[in-house]
């Protein structure tokens, strides 16, 4: 008996117990629950309806996801603070020369973005919508490997929403799915669940761009054989699937593979924004989106 | 026959917010394959060592924060720790004689048709879910960290007299 489990009690003593304190017999425990969560699972995956119940709940877990990002912040907050005072000048002379090429690049884009309108107005078509942005943190990341979700540190407070795009500096990454009052779930468009509407840039080709479950691979689907798409050509969003807004980069196609008797070609890309190394993203809020 | 008053119910909650914490605790991808069921683990463990207050609704409660905590379908955590829980219940008085490396492979069998409960029921919600033999690598590593976990988690209930 070396292995005797914790503190022991005698065997009558749990009869009796078993006997006259359990009002239900553990089998009937499970069954109920069982019903129990069978009514859960069909409710919450076919209705809305517990959407309440889960942003209620998700006040006492989001607490959770802030300490387990806990060890990544203090570690960047300690390399920030023992960053050499050489490294902080070289790393402020970049980004100086950084911000002079964009602020040019930014005073061509108003004219470009006025006249655009013009043209727009020429052609008797709706302007294109205001765009807010505003910046996120990413505290965490779905432990589940099958799954490509992040959680991001803004919520309803911040009036994020689902199906709000998140992106970051190079690309699309994502959109919302589920929302707490502090913390917004992020599906990323390389779950092998995600798709989304995208077309090449270079000569308005469109097609489905859907994620496959890895990191660095999305894949095109129901690309005729004889479409032009080629290797190094860039995917930007359309903005037909109601969902992203238009005319952001997305992927940049690196393979195509034409089988002989297949009518699609297998087209693979790979995202331009670098999601499993970002940390901080900007979430794009559409005017028309919000409800 | 004396009836011990229930004590400790907050140590026992804190347990399973760490083990929860523990779950979603950002690891290199590679890792991350075969991290160890620990809010699982937790659950055996208490339910072993006092199987008059730990059951299958305990399980239950667990398995829906789990579900929460994870953003997957409410029930889907719910409806196997349950399992698990009245597996354990059923079999602790035997649990609790076997030897080290017996009663590593008994939690290795647990853990394992819990997990298998977790894969079905994702996949018959139409969700990718990886082949059933890598569901089996985290379950294996929690077999592996049995021991050590029931030692740390022992001494935690001497410590704060959880009864």
């Amino acid at each position: 008996m070396r292995a005797l489990c914790c503190i022991p009690s005698t065997p009558s003593e749990a009869t009796i117990k078993g006997l006259y304190s359990r009002s239900l017999k553990p089998v009937y425990r499970l069954l109920l629950v069982a019903l129990l969560s069978f009514v859960l699972m069909f409710v919450d995956h076919r209705t809305d309806q517990l959407k309440q119940v889960r942003w209620v709940v998700s006040h006492a877990v989001a607490p959770l996801h802030y300490v387990a990002h806990l060890p990544t912040a203090s570690l960047n907050w300690g390399e920030q603070q023992t960053k050499s005072r050489r490294q902080l000048i070289n790393e402020n002379a970049s980004m100086s020369r950084q911000l002079l090429v964009l602020q040019q690049r930014v005073q061509k884009l108003a004219v470009l973005e006025a006249e655009n309108a013009r043209l727009r107005q020429l052609l008797n078509s709706a302007a294109e919508l205001e765009t807010k942005v505003s910046t996120a943190q990413i505290i965490g990341i779905d432990p589940d490997p099958s799954r490509q979700e992040v959680v991001v540190n803004k919520g309803t407070n911040e009036k994020a929403y689902v199906g709000q795009a998140v992106l970051d500096a190079k690309g699309l990454i994502g959109q919302v799915v589920e929302v707490g009052s502090s913390f917004a779930r992020v599906l990323l468009i390389t779950d092998s669940s995600h798709a989304l509407s995208v077309q090449i840039n270079r000569n308005g080709v469109r097609a489905i761009l859907a994620g496959t479950g890895q990191v660095d691979k999305l894949r095109l689907l129901y690309v005729p054989t004889t479409a032009d798409v080629q290797e190094g050509d860039l995917l930007v969003s359309t903005g037909l699937d109601q969902r992203y807004p238009p005319g952001y980069p997305v992927a940049k196609v690196v393979a195509v593979h034409v089988e002989p008797g297949d009518p699609y070609m297998t087209v693979e890309a790979m995202p331009t924004a670098e999601i499993d190394k970002v940390s901080h993203v900007l979430m794009v809020a559409q005017e028309e989106g919000e409800e | 026959m004396r009836v011990q008053p229930a004590s400790g119910t907050s140590v026992m909650v804190f347990t399973f917010l760490v083990a929860g914490l523990l779950q979603l605790l950002p690891m290199p991808a590679s890792l991350s394959v075969g991290r160890p069921l620990w809010i699982e683990m937790v659950l055996v463990f208490w339910i072993l060592a006092l199987p008059q207050r730990v059951g299958v609704f305990t399980g239950f409660v667990a398995g829906l924060l789990t579900d929460v905590l994870l953003g997957q379908v409410l029930g889907v955590y719910g409806i196997a720790l349950a399992l698990l829980a009245y597996l354990t219940l059923s079999s602790y008085t035997r649990l609790r004689v076997y030897g080290a490396l017996q009663q590593s492979i008994a939690v290795f069998l647990l853990l394992g048709v819990g997990a298998f409960a977790v894969h079905i029921f994702k996949s018959s919600l139409g969700q990718n879910t990886l082949s059933p033999l890598a569901t089996l690598l985290p379950v294996l590593v929690s077999a592996i960290l049995w021991r050590p976990m029931l030692n740390i988690l022992r001494v935690i209930q001497v410590r704060f007299m959880v009864r």
